[in-house]
């Protein structure tokens, strides 16, 4: 055999990316990098008010401008519906407002899409939309969510009095209040997880191409998600038949969620092409992707937990509005209720839990998923409240950590939250929290923390230690629990898999999943070439083109391998079925008595009496002989519906230095003890934390999306906006503990949002405990060195304990 | 404004083959590399000069190709990432990269890889605060620059052993032209 000697041994191997050549070596293929014949391009004019009525749009010097070709605005493209929301809040009223693919009267924030230009050259597509001229009556504005719902604040919506989208809540209310109300200590607190903006390294884009012959749209997209997107354009936008539009999504430069979305190019484009007859590019400038591609998180929550002296927790009842921004993106409603609340039990026995979401318009950039996308929220107010708590009893944290825990042998876990409105209760599939505790503390050295500290008092820095004793919600999710009936999203979120065994016995695999960064190239290789026996070289993985990949739902929720990997899975297991019954039919044996291992079906105890996979994908390809009934070739179809999400766990310590002169905060050490079930490719597994942790540092430390009154982003550019810097992190310190998910045939639970989910809070903690001595309880995100410097300074003049305000830091 | 249909010449060695281009005087160099010479392993990832994803080396040093002038480099050698080396011959930072997997949606990596060789031909030996110094210009939204780092140390280890060894690199730091 020409087999490796166990080809098996590569699941769970740290094996090189198969899609790397091409990235180091500058041959990948993203959006911009796509040059049609006759290709135009397409620039936005944008509204420079946050909320304005358009009184007229003057484009006639504009379509005089050389290379233009066309100039549309919202009257032009009336007809076409506006963009569908696709997640309403579950079981509750939703007042949905969606974006127009270029607005026709009022713009609700300063990244409305007022009119479209279109040119032979980009360049010339900017010149021209400089000439547009538009008549705007500038209206009032309210960026700030709880403003919003005030009376007399500005209404975005018609059919959303007081701009709420939908009132949703889970939990139970009764229950939490008599917790509450007969607690031995009550600790309160507002916190504000503040917005962000998701930054991939790419922006997006789309290209549109009308084929006038047959009547079919080609759309290039930069996305997370190229089948939803499909179904999205053409049955609920333009309105025109689905299998006539092909969208592919080339090498796509990030997401971090931003490009799951439908947004107004991706049918604009598609439009404007068969309008021209030629095709039409549009890729956003940074500052624009700033202003007009979702954001992320942006909650006001008031925390109340309750629990006794002895340390328990007995209630937590957590009050939340989620500012959405001026209109709803794709799923924006089912973010901070579903993916938020539901997770508010975190890694713990609570008894009683109960929360309230208010979704609120504002004349602001839409609000969506961002890596982890409502489970850092919830993880943020769950690893507060454990600190605050702790701070009032005067309780070591990770010891009231330890004493809330659900223990190990409560799996699976009814953490109640998780029930929603049809019924159906999901649990936790397994855990055991304390060992990653421990680990991390001992990693940490924080049984002797004092003596660190007064080691760094002795430089003038206040050392802190912070921890985040997280659980993730992964693996999204059962459909019957996430659809329509239930929480409310308007589809399925199964994954498929196809697998084909060619003559040579070279293997292509396409997944409905989507890789834009994840390694999904090698890791589907990895499961499929360990099931069949084949090298990995020899596994082929497609993806990200609805023609030649069964429909799938794309990659979010780290549901890529937990979901999308066990579809792989489960088509190479049809796989070895069919080889192992054309085996036996070759080998003259019963079909009963084969087995397949190592690349070969075999006679079970006789191994000589075998078929390697190549003999038996020859066989079946050239069909000459095979069994009565068997259609020829080797391919298989999956489609794998989860029974369960999956639920990821772990304890991240993080270790700061604050100076006390100049509040700066330098984050001196990050531990992460991580337990994400069994890994397929630990090397990309570790590198889905260590960019997990970054993001969610940066958003503890620097990032901030931020508005001024008028609704102008401050925070408008990459040189306002404080994004991580290699000079301000540290090296990460990873170890792991290994609690297989049993919800699935390879153990796997997800690793893509982990770091995000743990991290922000580690570091607050952190902060917060080093500044301890100032009887600091809290500060609001992100932790600049103003902000810190302030909080110390009002706490030295008396004022400690109260709300500190985070402020996004500028890059000087 | 532009002067519609003016345009300049400007001749450029890239890559180590002699171009001659006429371009807008306003076109950056990033565009001149993209647009004109179908170089697309250079990003452009930003518009205010602040993620390096542009990264080039002109005349052996490092800039960010958004924030020069495509008419300035009449005259000069660029070296982008096709030049640095290819699939059949990686230059060390490469193949570091692939190895300790220094990357993931792949769209900082070019610049990355640019800017660490001009590090690495100034200071063959970086400990890893100056790794992270000099990277700091480079922004990558995926690793948390953990490999990043890992990657550059360990490129600057092979090529300091290739320098010191019977063994050659498969390509150097240093452009072909200079």
């Amino acid at each position: 055999m020409t087999l490796a000697a166990n080809p098996l041994d590569t699941l769970g191997q740290p094996l090189k990316r198969k899609e790397d050549p091409r990235f180091i070596t500058g041959t990948g293929r993203y959006l911009d990098d796509i040059t049609l014949p006759g290709m135009t391009h397409l620039v936005v004019l944008r509204s420079p008010y946050a909320h304005a009525r358009i009184r007229s749009i003057n484009t006639s010097v504009a379509k005089t401008m050389p290379g233009v070709v066309a100039v549309y605005t919202g009257a032009d493209t009336a007809e076409v519906n506006p963009l569908p929301c696709a997640w309403a809040a579950g079981g509750v009223e939703n007042h949905l407002d969606t974006p127009r693919i270029l607005t026709p009267d009022v713009a609700r924030w300063t990244g409305d899409a007022v009119a479209a230009v279109v040119a032979e050259t980009r360049a010339q597509a900017v010149d021209a939309a400089a000439a547009i001229d538009v008549d705007y009556e500038p209206l009032p504005v309210v960026v700030n969510a709880e403003e919003a719902l005030k009376p007399g604040a500005p209404q975005l919506h018609e059919n959303a009095p007081s701009n709420i989208e939908a009132q949703w809540s889970c939990g139970d209310a009764a229950g939490t209040a008599q917790a509450i109300g007969s607690a031995e200590v009550v600790v309160r607190q507002r916190i504000v997880n503040q917005r962000l903006i998701p930054n991939p390294m790419e922006t997006r884009g789309s290209i549109g191409s009308f084929d006038a012959g047959t009547g079919e749209y080609t759309v290039w997209m930069t996305s997370q998600a190229p089948h939803v997107m499909r179904l999205l354009i053409t049955a609920f936008v333009l309105g025109i038949p689905e299998h006539k539009m092909r969208c592919i999504s080339p090498d796509v430069g990030g997401g971090f969620g931003s490009k799951i979305f439908l947004y107004h190019d991706m049918p604009l484009v598609a439009w404007i092409s068969k309008q021209l007859g030629r095709p039409v590019k549009f890729v956003e400038t940074r500052s624009e992707n700033y202003q007009a591609t979702t954001h992320g998180r942006d909650h006001i929550t008031d925390i109340e937990v309750a629990g006794s002296r002895d340390g328990v927790i007995t209630g937590l009842r957590v009050k939340t509005i989620a500012n959405m921004g001026a209109y709803l993106s794709t799923i924006a409603p089912g973010i901070p209720t579903t993916l938020y609340g539901r997770l508010l039990s975190g890694a713990y026995r609570f008894p009683n839990i109960f929360c309230e979401v208010t979704n609120v318009y504002t004349n602001t950039a839409m609000v969506d998923a961002y890596r982890g996308a409502g489970r850092p929220e919830a993880t943020y107010v769950v690893e507060r409240a454990i600190d605050l708590f702790a701070d009032e009893i005067g309780m070591d944290p990770a010891e009231v950590r330890r004493r809330n825990f659900i223990p190990p042998d409560a799996f699976p876990y009814d953490p109640k939250v998780l029930t929603g409105p049809t019924g159906l209760t999901l649990k936790y599939d397994s855990g055991n929290y304390a060992p990653a505790l421990d680990r991390a503390l001992e990693m940490a050295g924080y049984a002797d923390q004092a003596t660190a500290k007064a080691e760094a008092a002795s430089r003038g820095k206040l050392l802190g230690f912070g921890l985040s004793s997280y659980i993730e919600i992964c693996g999204v999710a059962p459909s019957k629990w996430i659809g329509l009936p239930g929480e409310g999203w308007g589809a399925g979120l199964w994954e498929s898999a196809n697998i084909r065994v060619h003559l040579t016995g070279k293997v292509v695999v396409t997944t409905g999943s989507q890789n834009h960064g994840q390694g999904h190239e090698t890791t589907m290789a990895q499961i499929v070439g360990a099931r069949l026996g084949i090298p990995v070289e020899d596994v082929l993985v497609e993806h990200s083109d609805t023609s030649g990949t069964p429909f799938g739902y794309g990659t979010y929720g780290s549901r890529s391998g937990a979901v999308g990997g066990i579809a792989a899975y489960n088509a190479a297991e049809k796989v070895r079925d069919k080889a192992k019954r054309l085996a036996a039919h070759m080998l003259e044996a019963n079909p009963e008595d084969m087995e397949y291992d190592d690349g070969t079906a075999f006679v079970r105890g006789s191994p000589d009496r075998a078929k390697t996979i190549a003999e038996i994908a020859l066989a079946a390809s050239v069909g000459y002989d095979l069994p009565a009934g068997m259609e020829p070739f080797l391919d298989e179809t999956a489609y794998y519906d989860p029974p369960n999400c999956t639920y990821p766990f772990g304890t991240h310590v993080a270790m700061v230095e604050v100076d006390r002169e100049t509040g700066h905060v330098d984050l001196v050490r990050y531990i992460g003890v991580d337990d994400v079930g069994k890994k397929i490719n630990p090397l990309v597994v570790d590198g889905q934390l260590h960019g997990g942790i970054a993001q969610g540092v940066g958003q503890a430390l620097w990032e901030g999306a931020v508005y001024d009154d008028s609704g102008q982003l401050l925070s408008g550019t990459m040189m306002d906006y404080a994004l991580p810097r290699a000079s301000r992190l540290p090296s990460f310190e990873l170890d792991e503990t290994v609690t297989p998910s049993p919800v699935n045939p390879l153990g796997i639970k997800g690793a893509g949002e982990a770091g995000t989910i743990g991290s922000a809070a580690a570091v607050v903690n952190a902060v917060v405990d080093a500044l301890s001595d100032f009887g600091i309880r809290h500060i609001d995100m992100p932790l600049t060195d103003q902000t810190v410097w302030r909080a110390m300074r009002v706490a030295e003049a008396g004022g400690a304990g109260g709300d500190v305000r985070g402020a996004a830091e500028g890059r000087a | 404004m532009s002067e519609e249909g003016a345009t300049v010449e400007v001749a450029v060695v890239v890559n180590g083959t002699p171009r001659t281009v006429a371009v807008e005087p306003r076109k950056l160099l990033v565009q001149l590399l993209r647009d004109d010479l179908g170089l697309t392993g250079t990003h452009i990832g930003c518009d205010t000069s602040q993620c390096g994803a542009c990264t080039v080396h002109v005349d052996g040093q490092a800039v960010k190709s958004c924030a020069v002038l495509a008419v300035q480099v009449d005259g000069s050698a660029v070296t982008t990432i096709e030049g640095i080396g290819s699939e059949g011959a990686l230059h060390p930072l490469q193949d570091a990269f692939w190895t300790n997997h220094g990357l993931q949606c792949g769209f900082c990596t070019p610049g990355m890889i640019m800017c660490a060789a001009d590090l690495l031909a100034r200071d063959p030996d970086p400990d890893e605060p100056t790794v992270r110094h000099a990277i700091e210009g480079n922004v990558c939204r995926c690793t948390g620059y953990h490999n990043i780092v890992r990657s550059v140390m360990a490129a600057a280890a092979a090529m300091r052993d290739a320098e010191a060894g019977t063994s050659q690199p498969t390509a150097t730091a240093q452009p072909s032209a200079s």
